[in-house]
């Protein structure tokens, strides 16, 4: 029980100091859970997050998930999440509770539309970041601009496609693209050798 | 019953977002037009704003957000518990067979499609948030004329914080807090 209550505690810690989650969170990690603690490598830390990645939801909450079952279990990774999510939550509820009371101002408004342009520069930093390891070839570039047109006009369609729907179908495309991709390099290497 | 349905909308944006950061963001938008009285799209965008300056990701201040919107302080936690949930079921199952996971051709196959479906979709929920921000589209369907269509002083400053973006390489709660500031002096 103890052990738990120090998991959930360290965890409370890191979701305090996390800005921005994902990657954000790698060198906070590293301190609080290789250096000060010892419970885990650097090279199994760059794992879970690899990991966290490739599987759906939050990138900081499936970290926190890994390590925790990794120290503990079950157990550990309820302990781990749930400490992770708490700072946030109650950071949220008070500015939640602020804005309630105080958007009505002018003030206010004028301010948080000045932030909302700010927020326009932010994804656009954050898609073209992105491009890149995203972005690779004919198919990848086909499948953005479908996707983009499907989900930025959806409106205009005559049904609406579910973004979970879309989730799917371009996992399966990927799929898909990639086998018939193996496949052509196969039969290339097998020709070069035979040669 | 509104809670119930809030949960399972959160659960389903953790269970589809992949990739994480804006990833939940075309699912929060999805909700808004589904369910406008939990949130609207300026909601979306000062939440973006929110979570660029306080801890966590966006994903989890949304879901409390929303869920306090509309169900109180245990709307705020349930939702934020409801998005974390597939999370802790999937990686229990995955940390058994860790690396023979990561190593699977289907699992990278998939990425090859997810990754661009994942930023075509982000990038349209930036859209979203330009639809708010930077242009008027009221004067459009008005045929007020493309010179009100533009909001100018929001343009100009959108230019600037990219410039200086890129240039400064400062934290963007600089550049957030900058431009709540100019959004007061100059009333946007």
């Amino acid at each position: 029980m103890k052990e738990l209550l120090e998991l959930y505690w360290t965890f409370v810690r890191i979701g305090c100091v996390t800005f921005g989650g994902g990657y954000a969170m790698l060198p906070i990690l590293e301190r609080e859970l290789v250096d000060k603690r010892g419970w885990t490598s650097m090279d199994d830390l760059r794992d879970y997050f690899s990991i966290g990645q490739c599987t759906p939801g939050i990138i900081a909450l499936n970290v926190s998930t890994f390590i925790g079952e990794k120290r503990h279990g079950v157990r550990g990774a309820i302990a781990a999440t749930v400490g992770f999510l708490t700072g946030p939550i109650i950071i949220i509820l008070i500015i939640a509770a602020f804005l309630q009371n105080f958007a009505h101002i002018p003030e206010v408004q004028h301010a948080f539309a000045g932030i909302r342009v700010c927020v326009c520069v932010l994804i656009l930093q954050a898609v073209l970041r992105l491009w890149k390891k995203s972005v690779v070839d004919p198919f990848t570039l086909a499948l953005y601009l479908v996707i983009f047109a499907l989900h930025a006009f959806s409106g205009y369609l005559p049904v609406r496609i579910p973004a979970a729907v879309l989730v799917i179908l371009a996992g399966a495309a990927g799929i898909l693209a990639s086998e018939r991709k193996n496949r052509a390099h196969g039969a290339a290497g097998k020709e070069g050798s035979e040669k | 019953m509104n809670l119930l349905l809030l949960m399972l909308e959160f659960f389903k944006t953790g269970l589809f977002s992949v990739g994480g950061g804006l990833a939940t963001l075309p699912f929060l938008y999805e909700m808004s037009n589904n369910h406008p009285d939990w949130f609207t799209h300026n909601d979306i965008a000062d939440m973006i704003a929110i979570s660029e300056s306080t801890p966590g990701a966006i994903g989890i201040n949304m879901s409390t957000y929303a869920g306090f919107r509309t169900a109180g302080i245990a709307g705020g936690l349930l939702a934020s518990l409801a998005l974390a949930l597939p999370s802790v079921i999937i990686i229990l199952i995955i940390a058994r067979f860790l690396h023979r996971f990561r190593q699977n051709r289907l699992v990278e196959g998939a990425f090859y499609g997810l990754r661009p479906a994942s930023l075509a979709m982000i990038s349209a929920a930036g859209l979203n948030v330009v639809r708010v921000a930077l242009v008027n589209m009221e004067a459009l369907t008005g045929g007020a004329g493309l010179g009100a269509f533009f909001n100018w002083k929001a343009l100009i400053l959108a230019v600037l914080i990219f410039v200086g973006l890129r240039k400064l390489k400062w934290n963007p709660i600089i550049f957030l807090a900058i431009s709540a500031v100019v959004g007061i002096i100059f009333r946007f």
